[in-house]
């Protein structure tokens, strides 16, 4: 009886040195994936001359609000791209969740013998695609969508993913409340704007949520179709910046600050405009994760 | 009998008018965005010339091609797509298993505020991570140079130009974004596995390890397999982002960075000939068709409930 006792004594051990080990390890990572955000926090808040000497420094050598005092002086392209991006970020997702949920809905109707079909026409599209190339020329040449908002909406309106997402939740609506709709009288649209839509918000908000991120995020359709700086995305604008330092210190550089170019604080600027782009979004996504996670976990199984 | 079958499906298609409308605007997108592009399949076998539009130019058959593989660039860019992407996919896998399993072993109330913590750079768009990335890169004032130079190494050495550990380089960008993602898949797919075996094993006095390989591993596999084997069938195409942010676009780079998508977007900008553009991106669509009909068979083998079709 003592040893067994004694034996127990030692496997509690080794499993609390093991947890201690694991906890370990995720911790580590878990810092990994979280300190390169703090750099970049770090470097919009130096003085530029002591990145020079010093290099990239967690805490800044010397301390220097200079680089947001740039953007403050001349936030002409950060505000314009915002507002590009909260206007494509708004319409897009209204849009799509609304053709979206439709097109799902339509999809996953049981007496629709034509569902069937539609079902593998959205499929066919995830498994056989033709290539930038012709949908650039297509979206250039015929619908003449470079340079204008339409070409940051039109073409991620409906994306497979989410419709099998969303076709997934609302193929669990009970069909007899839609039967029982329809024997009051009502008509399929009304019945699926007045009943189906209200009692399905959480699938809705799921759906959404990636439908926001993803035009939130996007880089690709602003590479491709936007030229003028007036209707240059955040990301893109991001993306311009990095590439081209001309294209940060003209959007910054507008005289209120006098400094000669060779002072001009690329680093810490370039930063300051990182944080400022990407800041927001991440402080506002911890409230929506168990959304996100719950979406991913339904949506991976069925891919 | 298909007479009546295709009769059927009209007087249906009549009676579900509000439903058939329902679906319209979402249908007539698929075919202005996904469709009608198909129409395009014909634009590598011929020499375009807009004045004539896409169906009126010449066809010159498969010269385009042959251009295509004449040049180098092509098969370097292939074989890159395939070697990176091989290397993405299964180092993605051992690192995320790996993490969930000991997730697994946590407390719940822990577990939420690490995978916080895990999920923030899956949050970032590329271009972002192209910045982070530079914050470790940078040749002079790089965190990465700083560690060199305090190791006592040689501290200069210019990423964006040497392209001798880019493989590496890219393979940690990406397990940095997406393995909180991957985890999260494991870990829940793990959470749906019944305690009642864990329970009964340590009752037979199996150890933890014991545990994870004949219990864990083996009831995860399923979803493991499934996750990769889609994965496999899109080899072929290449998360943009990763390969064209992260090393900057870099020429110096291209021997080991250039995937199939960056080289066709490159030429799609450049390249005059769009017929030979169009040409690479048709062989990469042919390839993975082809490879997402394989593995789809594979996995109906092995499971037919989890086949795509």
């Amino acid at each position: 009886m003592t040893i067994r006792a004694g034996a127990s004594s030692v496997t509690r051990k080794k499993r609390r040195v093991g947890l201690l080990i694991g906890n370990i390890v995720i911790a580590l990572v878990a810092v990994c994936c979280v300190v390169p955000l703090l750099y970049i926090i770090a470097i919009s808040f130096s003085d530029e001359l002591a990145l020079v000497i010093h290099g990239y420094r967690l805490i800044p050598a010397t301390f220097s609000t200079l680089a947001y005092e740039f953007v403050a002086s001349s936030p002409m392209q950060l505000v314009n791209s915002y507002v590009v991006t909260i206007t494509v970020t708004t319409l897009g997702t209204a849009g799509s969740l609304t053709v979206t949920a439709m097109l799902a809905y339509a999809m996953s109707r049981k007496g629709f013998l034509l569902g069937r079909k539609i079902n593998f026409a959205v499929f066919f599209t995830m498994i056989f695609n033709v290539g930038l190339v012709p949908w650039y020329i297509l979206n250039v040449r015929y619908y003449h969508l470079n340079n204008t908002l339409f070409a940051l909406i039109l073409p991620y309106l409906i994306v497979p993913w989410n419709v099998f997402l969303l076709k997934g939740f609302l193929a669990e609506f009970p069909d007899a409340l839609i039967e029982a709709a329809r024997i009051d009288g009502s008509g399929e649209a009304a019945t699926f704007f007045r009943i189906v839509l209200p009692n399905c918000k959480p699938a809705l908000a799921t759906v959404g949520l990636f439908i926001a991120f993803m035009y939130w995020n996007d880089w690709w359709l602003g590479m491709l179709y936007i030229e003028k700086n007036a209707l240059v995305p955040l990301q893109l604008m991001l993306y311009r910046i990095m590439n081209n330092i001309e294209f940060l210190s003209t959007s910054l550089n507008t005289g209120y600050i006098p400094v000669t170019t060779t002072m001009f604080p690329n680093e810490s600027a370039r930063m300051a405009m990182c944080v400022l782009a990407t800041g927001p979004m991440l402080v506002v996504f911890p409230f929506f994760q168990k959304y996100f996670v719950k979406g991913l976990t339904v949506g991976a199984v069925k891919g | 009998m298909k007479q009546r079958g295709k009769h059927e499906l009209w007087s249906n298609a009549i009676q579900y008018k509000g439903i058939l409308m329902l679906a319209l605007p979402g249908l007539l997108l698929l075919v202005a965005f996904s469709y009608l592009p198909m129409i395009g399949i014909v634009i590598p076998f011929k020499k375009i010339d807009y004045s004539k539009g896409i169906l009126g130019s010449a066809w010159v058959g498969l010269t385009n091609f042959k251009f295509l593989f004449a040049s180098g660039d092509v098969w370097r860019a292939t074989r890159n797509t395939l070697v990176q992407n091989a290397l993405l996919i299964s180092t993605t896998l051992v690192v995320s298993l790996s993490l969930a399993l000991v997730l697994y072993e946590l407390s719940a109330r822990r577990v939420k505020a690490y995978m916080t913590a895990l999920f923030v750079p899956y949050f970032l768009s590329w271009v972002v991570v192209g910045y982070v990335a530079y914050t470790f890169l940078n040749p002079s004032m790089g965190i990465i140079n700083q560690i060199l130079r305090m190791l006592g190494q040689n501290g200069r050495v210019n990423w964006y130009v040497e392209p001798k550990r880019w493989r590496a380089v890219l393979t940690i960008a990406y397990l940095w974004k997406n393995v909180g993602y991957f985890t999260i898949l494991y870990y829940a797919s793990l959470m749906g596995i019944d305690s009642g075996y864990f329970e009964a094993a340590s009752i037979d006095g199996a150890s933890k390890l014991q545990q994870i390989f004949r219990i864990s591993i083996p009831l995860l596999s399923p979803v493991v397999i499934m996750l990769t084997l889609l994965q496999i069938g899109k080899i072929f195409f290449s998360d943009f982002g990763l390969f064209y942010f992260v090393p900057k676009n870099s020429g110096a780079l291209y021997a080991v960075t250039d995937v199939i998508d960056t080289y066709v977007f490159r030429s799609l900008q450049t390249s005059p000939n769009l017929g030979m553009t169009a040409a690479a991106g048709l062989c990469q669509t042919a390839a993975g068709f082809i490879l997402v009909m394989a593995t789809n068979a594979i996995v109906r083998r092995l499971d037919a409930e989890r086949a795509l079709f």
